[in-house]
């Protein structure tokens, strides 16, 4: 209470009427001067010279500069003044101590700078709103029983029709596509594919030319027309306004450019950054295969829209569920259970959404612990400050100056050290957002986030520097007012040692727990992580090349393709130290897996919702298991035989097995169904994997012969083990001479798991650098306490030195209390860490604080920062000379 | 000159308040008002004036506006606000009290005779 009070008082004090004083000032002046004048005037007409009666009028004004500051005070006191030689007396004092000021100024600028590089991310991923025009209306499709947006294309045209609570609904996908303009060979591009009305339902004005309408789509194919990026625009063609009108290839089919999309809209993904936006009509000639007229094929990435105004939320998803269950009835063998929810667009609805508030929320308390733990830091320096400057504090109280201005002076300094500390703090997290924006974390995918700082972070950074610059600048308030000036200059210093749980004592104890849990919470991520790319996959990720392309985008069409596939495989055989090449449309975690509903063997009506499971479906050849190194336990490979004319076949893994039959060896030989009806035979069972995300339970998953699903999607699997640089030109040269047409990525296989690791491995370089923060800040806490501690006890330790005290017992009477604290902090903070750590466990893999390395480490951890923080002070303790000291007194 | 009195504290501001209550002036003929009215008997610093005016002025009862003094000079004018009238009246009343009190009370006693 006390603490509140005295920051009360301090913040009357320091924002009165700030800005009159420069004009009142001026005026003062010219009135008494008026006077003077006035006053010669009169004394002139008494006979005396002009410069005689001017000196005379002056004489009998009085001293101009006192009445002037009596004038000040008497018109509400004189705060700039005073507060200009407030701000001139803290710097000199802060001069004099380089090392406490460069201590408060680092600590507050690592705290300051860590919560405005989290808050910019939280601003720009979660608070600002998307750059279109009203986006507070904006919402997508999301189903109701799960985090995901994507339907078929016939169930949209139904919803659009259908519905009556929004203004218009849109209907997008992405896929990758050869882009060529020039004729020379053909690049990877990114493309949005929207519907007709996307643009013109999002209330977007083209940059140059014109969008495309609902009008120009005409059915298949029927609207070659494409809009460029803003970004792509200026990179690729430099900005020329002529491209407009301009034929390109997409996928060697011509398109036209018709226009350019405004600067900052890059489709609504916050973080995608698409090159083109294609009428999604055109689905077929820009990936290849058209899905748009199967309603059990989920072919658009996501459904949005403006609600009309007027409508709620819940209107809303109850109009959509009533159209739900009108296509359950209406299309029972398409549609399981519909149900809706809406979300925003900007990070995929719940499905990225979630996870990264949840993520950036945690983050959000560990740097504001982190500032808390500052400021107790600098609060007990400030204090233990006081009470060094008891002295000097006793002096000026004698003096006659207020305990007020004393107090607005320690405010003063402590306002000043947390504003450096700021502008520093938030300098460097401007540089480090500033990379962080143009970080592109996966070359394959076209990422943009823009985390820049805006106005709002600014403001906030603000905030918090004044906020914590008063926070620690109370700490020793009381202990100022309490200040007796005739005890302290009587006995040189205030005598309290012995006292009980202090002030102090408890902000250091905090602060180490604080900074224990963050220490806790980054081993355990470190660990986590660690854990997680040790796992079994499933697959091998060492020395494994994956070079995927499309055959579509070199516009290969049915039996080119299978044709296509096996020279390529060839090619990359004949390579020298390449031992085995598989094939797979779709690796495991990879970009996107593809499932399929099956059914028992005995299943007559296949709709979805009689399906026995949702089984993962690759397709690979025969090779494939080798090369990617997944272990087929009984049973038989599949052979080149397994084509078209024999009869279907399939690998499954234990889990499929387990699911649909029991056991392994049951289901070897057996039978089921894929939802077109075709009875397939199992020939093998292959080991478990992950498959979409690295802490998935197990999850069935079946492999189909490519020669009897043909994929023109394709992943060649090069196992070898070559340097993966050589091989990887190597790849690239003969796959060019095959077709230097056809865009190929070749990458290793664990760079693939980038974007699956990105969460993780995202969590444990902030949760690392969040404990590295806690770790020095309990350093500098520490050495501040004991250093202190021990200049305190100086005196007395030489006494003890001087009556022959052991260096044991010497170090026990300086440290003894810092090193208590230290140990009772560290306790709490691991056993905080250990329950926070539970939350750690939703984004980290494996994230256990359970493990006895992290429980030992953090242990260790903490007795070493211990060790490290009070082995100066311990020195000074032990070099104490007994006799100087004695003679100095 | 050795003949003029000190003031006694706080009885500045109402010789302000009195001067002004005849007619609006400038701070130097505030002085001479006040020199006027009490027969030249008070010593005033000059500079003194002008915290009290000021003070009274922050107090809401003068209201100061610039104007030209009789010889042509930019200067600084006070009047009495209604709550500065009313201050005067309270004050002269409670300084003649206080007066009278103590004139009666520094007045030779019968007994003393």
């Amino acid at each position: 209470m006390k603490l509140l009070s005295s920051l009360r008082l301090a913040i009357a004090a320091l924002f009165p009427t700030l800005f009159r004083r420069a004009q009142l000032n001026a005026e003062v002046d010219e009135e008494l001067l008026a006077h003077i004048q006035l006053r010669a005037d009169d004394l002139e007409k008494t006979g005396l010279s002009r410069k005689e009666a001017e000196r005379r009028a002056r004489i009998e004004f009085g001293g101009r500069e006192k009445y002037r500051q009596e004038i000040h005070q008497a018109s509400g006191g004189n705060f700039l003044e005073t507060f200009a030689q407030d701000v001139r007396y803290s710097l000199r004092v802060l001069r004099k101590s380089p090392g406490f000021t460069l201590a408060g100024v680092f600590t507050l600028a690592l705290a300051i700078g860590a919560n405005s590089v989290v808050f910019s991310i939280t601003n720009a991923l979660v608070l600002r709103p998307l750059d279109v025009p009203h986006p507070e209306s904006l919402y997508e499709l999301q189903h109701g029983n799960e985090a995901d947006g994507s339907r078929s294309y016939l169930d949209y045209l139904d919803l659009r029709e259908r519905n009556r609570s929004f203004d218009d609904l849109i209907a997008w996908g992405v896929a990758q596509a050869g882009w060529s303009d020039t004729g020379e060979e053909p690049t990877h591009q990114w493309a949005e594919e929207g519907s007709g009305n996307y643009f013109d339902a999002l209330h977007l004005q083209p940059y140059l030319g014109r969008f495309f309408h609902a009008a120009d789509e005409h059915g298949p194919n029927s609207a070659p027309y494409v809009v460029l990026n803003y970004s792509f625009w200026q990179n690729h063609f430099q900005g020329d306004r002529n491209v407009i009108g301009r034929t390109v290839q997409i996928n060697k089919h011509p398109f036209s450019i018709i226009g350019v999309a405004p600067p900052g809209f890059h489709g609504t993904l916050l973080f995608f950054n698409p090159d083109i936006f294609v009428p999604l009509v055109d689905q077929e000639q820009v990936e290849g295969v058209s899905t748009l007229n199967v309603r059990s094929v989920r072919s658009v990435f996501m459904v949005m829209g403006h609600l009309k105004p007027g409508v709620t939320l819940s209107q809303a998803v109850s109009d959509l569920n009533a159209i739900g269950s009108y296509l359950e009835k209406t299309y029972p063998k398409d549609e399981g259970k519909m149900t809706f929810d809406l979300a925003r667009p900007s990070l995929y609805g719940d499905y990225l959404g979630r996870p990264t508030k949840a993520f950036l929320a945690g983050l959000m308390l560990l740097t504001a612990l982190i500032l808390l733990a500052a400021c107790a830091n600098l609060g007990s320096l400030f204090a233990a400050r006081a009470a060094d400057r008891a002295r000097e504090v006793a002096l000026r109280l004698a003096l006659g100056s207020s305990r007020r201005r004393i107090v607005r002076g320690l405010f003063t300094e402590a306002v000043m050290i947390s504003l450096a500390g700021g502008t520093l703090g938030l300098t460097g997290s401007v540089l480090l957002l500033r990379s962080l924006s143009a970080w592109q974390p996966f070359p394959r995918w076209p990422i943009h986030l823009s985390v820049n700082p805006d106005a709002t972070v600014y403001a906030v950074a603000l905030i918090l520097t004044l906020a914590s610059g008063l926070l620690f600048g109370a700490v020793p308030i009381g202990q100022i007012l309490r200040t007796n000036p005739y005890e302290v200059v009587k006995s040189g210093s205030i005598a309290r040692a012995g006292r009980r749980v202090g002030l102090r004592d408890v902000l250091l104890v905090v602060q180490i727990a604080i900074c224990a849990v963050l220490v806790t919470s980054s081993l355990v991520a470190v660990r986590g992580l660690a854990r997680s790319l040790h796992s079994d996959f499933g697959f091998d990720v060492n020395n494994v090349i994956l070079a995927d392309t499309d055959l579509s985008m070199a516009a290969y069409k049915s039996d080119a393709i299978p044709a296509m596939q096996k020279r390529m495989i060839q090619a990359l055989q004949a390579i020298p130290g390449v031992e085995t090449v598989g094939l797979i449309d779709a690796p495991p975690l990879g970009d996107g897996e593809n499932g399929s509903n099956v059914f028992t063997d005995a299943t007559v009506d296949l709709r979805p919702s009689n399906a026995i499971a949702d089984p993962f479906l690759f397709k690979v050849t025969p090779e494939y298991f080798q090369a990617a190194g997944t272990p087929l336990r009984s049973g038989r490979p599949f052979t080149w035989h397994d084509d078209k004319n024999s009869p279907p076949v399939a690998l499954v893994n234990q889990e499929f097995a387990r699911k649909l039959f029991g056991s392994e060896t049951e289901a070897i030989g057996a039978y089921f169904k894929l939802p077109d009806g075709t009875r397939i035979q199992i020939v093998g069972i292959v080991e478990n994997g992950k498959y979409a995300s690295l802490n998935e339970h197990p999850q069935p998953a079946m492999y189909l012969p490519i020669l009897q699903s043909p994929s023109s999607q394709t992943y060649l699997v090069v196992h070898s083990k070559r340097e993966p640089q050589q091989l990887i030109s190597a790849m690239r040269t003969t796959l060019h001479t095959l077709d230097a047409g056809l865009p190929v990525g070749i990458q290793t296989r664990y760079s693939l798991l980038d974007a699956l690791l990105f969460g993780p491995r995202m969590a444990t370089i902030a949760l690392g650098v969040m404990g590295l923060m806690g770790a020095m800040l309990s350093i500098t806490g520490i050495f501040g306490m004991a250093a202190y501690s021990v200049s305190r006890r100086l005196r007395e330790l030489g006494i003890r030195m001087a009556l022959g005290a052991q260096r044991k017992e010497v170090l026990q009477a300086a440290l003894g209390r810092p090193l208590r604290l230290l140990a009772v902090g560290s306790a709490a903070g691991l056993i905080l860490g250990i329950l926070a750590s539970r939350v750690l466990a939703l984004i980290v893999y494996q994230a256990t604080p359970r493990d006895p390395l992290v429980l030992a480490g953090v242990v260790i951890a903490m007795a070493l920062l211990g060790l490290l923080a009070t082995w100066i002070p311990a020195q000074r303790a032990l070099l104490v000379n007994p006799l100087i000291l004695l003679r100095e007194e | 000159m050795s003949d003029q009195a000190q003031l006694l504290p706080g009885t500045l501001d109402l010789l302000i308040l009195r001067a002004v209550s005849l007619s609006p002036l400038h701070g130097y003929g505030i002085l001479l008002r006040i020199g006027q009215i009490s027969g030249n008997a008070l010593l005033i610093e000059q500079g003194a004036l002008y915290p009290g005016l000021f003070r009274l002025v922050r107090q809401g009862l003068l209201k100061a506006s610039w104007g030209t003094s009789e010889n042509n000079r930019r200067a600084k004018f006070y009047e009495l606000t209604a709550a500065g009238r009313k201050r005067l009246r309270e004050e002269t009343e409670s300084w003649n009290r206080l007066a009278a009190a103590i004139a009666t009370a520094l007045a030779p006693q019968p007994e003393e005779a």
